[in-house]
């Protein structure tokens, strides 16, 4: 068990798997960064010696943003988008797809589990 | 496919030079324009501009973080419509 920035703790696979395990990293970020120290991203994370790791670290501190604060930068856009009153700040704020989808049917991801409108029973 | 960088950004001639003449004599009117494509300019902050929906021209005060957008970001051309329960029977209501 190895530590990179900060909580994320890759495991038994390849480094480059591995460190798409970090919230900002997929995979050809991943390979960007091998690739730019010269290290081989077939390595298994238990392979590689402390010297790498530390340069991998060193890497990802000054070059990246990742985890909280890329978190926190996508919630601010997202905000800023919402109090201007933008198209797609309205979206965001009803909870609707924002890149123009349909949403007379599907856009279950963004509007979450069905939800019935029952037609109610007349009384009488 | 974004724009190609050596036009710049798009704003509709006619309005900039209202714009451009409102700040020139520090006056602040609402400007009526159905250019809801053009982009928002640095110039155009502090003005109100009023953007065509397609069936009336809704007022608009451009704040800072707006510019970069377009003009018709900000002018819905849907009304929002939703279920609202009322007593014993549903009807629809505009909902913000």
């Amino acid at each position: 068990m190895v530590r990179i920035a900060g909580v994320d703790i890759p495991n038994e696979k390849k480094i480059w798997v591995a460190m798409t395990y970090i919230y900002g990293i997929g995979s050809s970020t991943a390979d960007r960064i091998l690739a730019d120290l010269g290290i081989d991203r077939n390595l298994k994370t238990k392979d590689l010696s402390e010297d790498e790791l530390v340069k991998i670290r060193e890497y990802i501190e000054s070059n990246i943003k990742i985890e909280g604060d890329l978190r926190r930068e996508v919630n601010q856009n997202i905000k800023r988008l919402i109090e201007i009153n933008s198209y797609r700040g309205i979206m965001h704020r009803r909870g609707l797809p924002v890149r123009g989808q349909r949403t007379h049917t599907n856009a279950r991801t963004r509007k979450g589990k069905k939800r019935s409108v029952g037609i109610r029973k007349k009384i009488s | 496919m974004s724009r190609s960088l050596k036009k710049g950004p798009f704003i509709e001639g006619k309005l900039l030079d209202r714009i451009n003449k409102l700040n020139d004599s520090g006056e602040k009117k609402i400007i009526k324009t159905w250019s809801r494509s053009s982009t928002i300019f640095p110039e155009m902050v502090g003005h109100t501009v009023a953007v065509h929906d397609g069936r009336r021209h809704v007022p608009i005060y451009i704040s800072e973080s707006m510019v970069g957008h377009k003009l018709g970001e900000f002018a819905p051309t849907r009304s929002i419509r939703a279920h609202v329960f009322k007593g014993k029977s549903e009807s629809t209501a505009k909902v913000k």
